[in-house]
């Protein structure tokens, strides 16, 4: 049960000062797109509606833009929007994962390259991405991001609602007169 | 008035863990005047300390100190360091537990009479019985605040025994009900009543659930006969050259090895712990561990047959919300070989938050077959499987090559199915899904084993001194004076959840050694 991530991860940026300035259009115009994600260059990434963006320190954009397309094919949510999977990675840019994260993401590259595409964030189908990652599935690299995944990702408590799930109760006087047994269709 | 004793007070009962075992015996033995220190590995947590979120709760509350684990269960597998999900606090896992508390049904106690010889499993009588036990239930019952025994009412179900009730009943079954619970379904001995709240395994923070955290351990201290030292984990017992108890090392709060004199020696630490001190006490004199003159210490670790069943429906179903056991079928829980196995199991009602879901549902599963059923996890219901498993001489603790903050060799726990465990298993996994697909059902998942909660067998009780650690009172076959309070006593798992008979045993306990301390025989 590793849940480190869930505990040393740094927040998401907001849109850094430098990119506030920039147009969703100029964002556009400067970004060359490595799949749902714009790598900005200088650092960054950023989705192509400029909903969110990440600073990347030491990992390189283009590494991050493979981590986050890879979460979201290991634990794809079609209404979970990219920022909650960019927090659940953000934690490998740092000098502790440099080299797992470069090695990993090019075994990534060149499997998919085997399989024969471009590369792996580029693919257009999950499918097809999916088969690149059941090639590697068996690796250090894709288990630890799979399972850093599990707490990263679902630890979020702002994803929960999209779920149903309420968390804490407490606070409320738990469910005794908020519908604990309010089932209507049995 | 809270007690302090001196190092050197040999007069002490020195306890080592405070749960169902460990702070249950210290208030029993504390209320007769007896003077005790409990040594507690974990800190305190009280209802007010307690976290409605599981992965926070879980890093409070958790025995999270190295383990380690070999065998062929997943739970090596997908959890190589986390064998066991109980707690490292005073109170022990009672501040995590469900609260469901059931007797042993009458041929439980008689495993092997009843079973007869299984290939591959270590089976043994209990050296005691049900009628031996009825009036130790009775207290164990009155002491927990048990409902739907004495004259308590059961709890409301809440929506998730709603569909389990409709689905088991559309099948004919009868014993539907929602559970005999340490929860309190009206006020009862200073403690409120259940609020409905869920997150029962994070520590309840009505305390509406028994815990000996905030009953027994502060009911004890109050005597004046019982002194909590917490954050204190014993390293090894000391004997002396007659092969008596003397006391015990443990490292303090701020790591300091210090030495607790004591007349008798009780160990309660689980059935991974408990083993584990045992063997790392080994001495010239007993080169094998204390107490292991039949080489049974840490072997038959038992771990129930357990498992889980979700369901989806097309519609919600809210299962965290409300208590999360208070629900059970019992029909099953019979003895009967037709079936394909011998003994029995109970299907209980079951909820994990979102968190704990992802992790738990299929560990080490990922893609749209896993995210799905996540993606409906608002309709879904939830059940667990508490069967009884055989005891087998190859399963259990031995001592690790990894070491702990300590320097002390850690548990190695070893674990492999035996195949009436299997058949069982897969013999719920298909009830459970039939019981949800009778209320419309669309999508069900057999859902493996988590890390152990039900941990026994370790320390086994038996009549006959080659063939277990302890007597029928839990007390050492070879040192008078060494008494083992928990589970890990247990000659057989039956298909209860252990806790109401790991208190009615220690309650048992405590009037056993406070009569033979009187009649001066330890």
């Amino acid at each position: 049960m590793k849940h480190s991530h869930a505990t040393r991860r740094p927040p998401l940026r907001e849109p850094s000062p430098e990119l506030a300035g920039i147009s969703r259009r100029e964002l556009l115009r400067r970004a060359f797109a490595t799949g749902a994600m714009t790598v900005i260059g200088a650092g960054f990434i950023a989705a192509p509606d400029a909903a969110w963006a990440a600073e990347v320190t030491v990992i390189t954009p283009e590494q991050m833009a493979t981590l986050v397309q890879m979460a979201r094919d290991t634990y794809p949510h079609d209404r979970i929007a990219d920022k909650f999977y960019v927090v659940a990675v953000k934690g490998y840019d740092s000098e502790d994962n440099k080299a797992m994260v470069a090695e990993g993401t090019a075994a990534l590259d060149e499997a998919a390259k085997a399989q024969g595409h471009e590369n792996y964030a580029s693919i257009g189908w999950e499918e097809d991405r999916v088969k690149v990652l059941q090639a590697v599935e068996g690796t250090t690299f894709f288990q630890t991001v799979r399972a850093g995944l599990v707490t990263g990702l679902y630890n979020q408590k702002d994803i929960w609602p999209l779920f149903g799930y309420e968390g804490e109760s407490f606070s409320k006087g738990g469910y005794i007169n908020r519908g604990f047994d309010d089932i209507d269709w049995l | 008035m809270v007690a302090k004793f001196d190092l050197n007070d040999d007069s002490v009962v020195v306890i080592i863990g405070t749960g169902a075992g460990g702070g249950v015996l210290a208030h029993e033995l504390a209320q007769k005047g007896v003077k005790v220190v409990a040594l507690e590995a974990g800190g305190r947590y009280l209802p007010e300390d307690f976290i409605n979120d599981e992965w926070d709760s879980f890093s409070q509350l958790a025995w999270t100190d190295a383990r380690t684990t070999t065998g062929s269960w997943r739970v090596h597998k997908d959890f190589a360091g986390l064998p066991a999900w109980i707690v490292k606090a005073v109170g022990g896992t009672t501040t995590h537990w469900a609260g469901a508390s059931i007797r042993f049904q009458e041929h439980e106690w008689k495993a092997l009479s009843t079973y007869g010889k299984v290939d591959g499993a270590n089976l043994l009588d209990w050296p005691i019985d049900g009628s031996e036990m009825a009036p130790w239930y009775e207290k164990a019952e009155t002491k927990l605040g048990v409902t739907r025994t004495g004259d308590r009412a059961g709890l409301p179900g809440n929506n998730n025994f709603k569909v389990f009730e409709k689905g088991a009943k559309a099948l004919g079954y009868k014993e539907v009900h929602t559970g005999r619970m340490a929860i309190n379904s009206s006020e009862y001995d200073d403690r409120m009543a259940c609020q409905q709240t869920g997150f029962c395994f994070q520590g309840c923070k009505w305390g509406a659930k028994w815990s000996a955290a905030y009953t027994d351990i502060p009911r004890g201290e109050a005597t004046g006969n019982l002194e909590v030292r917490d954050r204190s984990h014993v390293a090894r017992i000391l004997h002396d050259d007659a092969g008596k108890a003397t006391g015990v090392e443990y490292f303090d709060k701020d790591g300091n090895l210090q030495m607790q004199k004591a007349r008798i020696v009780c160990v309660a630490g689980n059935s991974f712990e408990s083993p584990r001190l045992l063997l790392n006490s080994a001495s010239s004199m007993f080169p094998d561990g204390m107490g292991n003159s039949s080489g049974m210490v840490g072997k038959n670790y038992m771990r129930h047959t357990t498992g889980s069943v979700y369901a989806v429906f097309d519609k919600p179903v809210r299962m965290w919300r409300g208590t999360t056991m208070a629900g059970i079928m019992q029909d099953e829980a019979r003895h009967d070989p037709s079936r394909g196995f011998v003994g029995g199991y109970e299907l209980e009602t079951l909820s994990l938050g979102l968190p704990f879901m992802a992790a738990f549902l299929n560990p080490g599963a990922w893609g749209r077959g896993f995210t799905t059923a996540l993606d409906s996890y608002e309709n879904m219901a939830g059940m667990w499987i508490v069967g009884e498993d055989m005891p087998q001489l190859g399963n259990g603790v031995t001592l690790s090559e990894t070491k702990d903050q300590h320097g002390l060799p850690v548990a190695n726990v070893n674990f492999d199915d035996h195949p009436n465990d299997v058949a069982m298993r897969n013999h719920a996994y298909a009830r459970g899904e039939e019981i949800y697909k009778a209320v419309g059902a669309t999508r069900t998942f057999p859902t493996p084993p988590y890390p152990s909660t039900h941990n026994l067998g370790t320390n086994r009780m038996s009549e006959k001194a080659a063939d277990g650690v302890v007597n029928k009172h839990g007390q050492s076959h070879d040192i008078a004076n060494l008494f083992v309070s928990d589970g890990s006593q247990f000659t057989s798992g039956a298909s209860e959840n252990p806790t109401l008979t790991i208190v009615a045993l220690a309650i048992r306990q405590a009037d056993h050694i406070a009569r033979e301390m009187s009649a001066k025989n330890i």
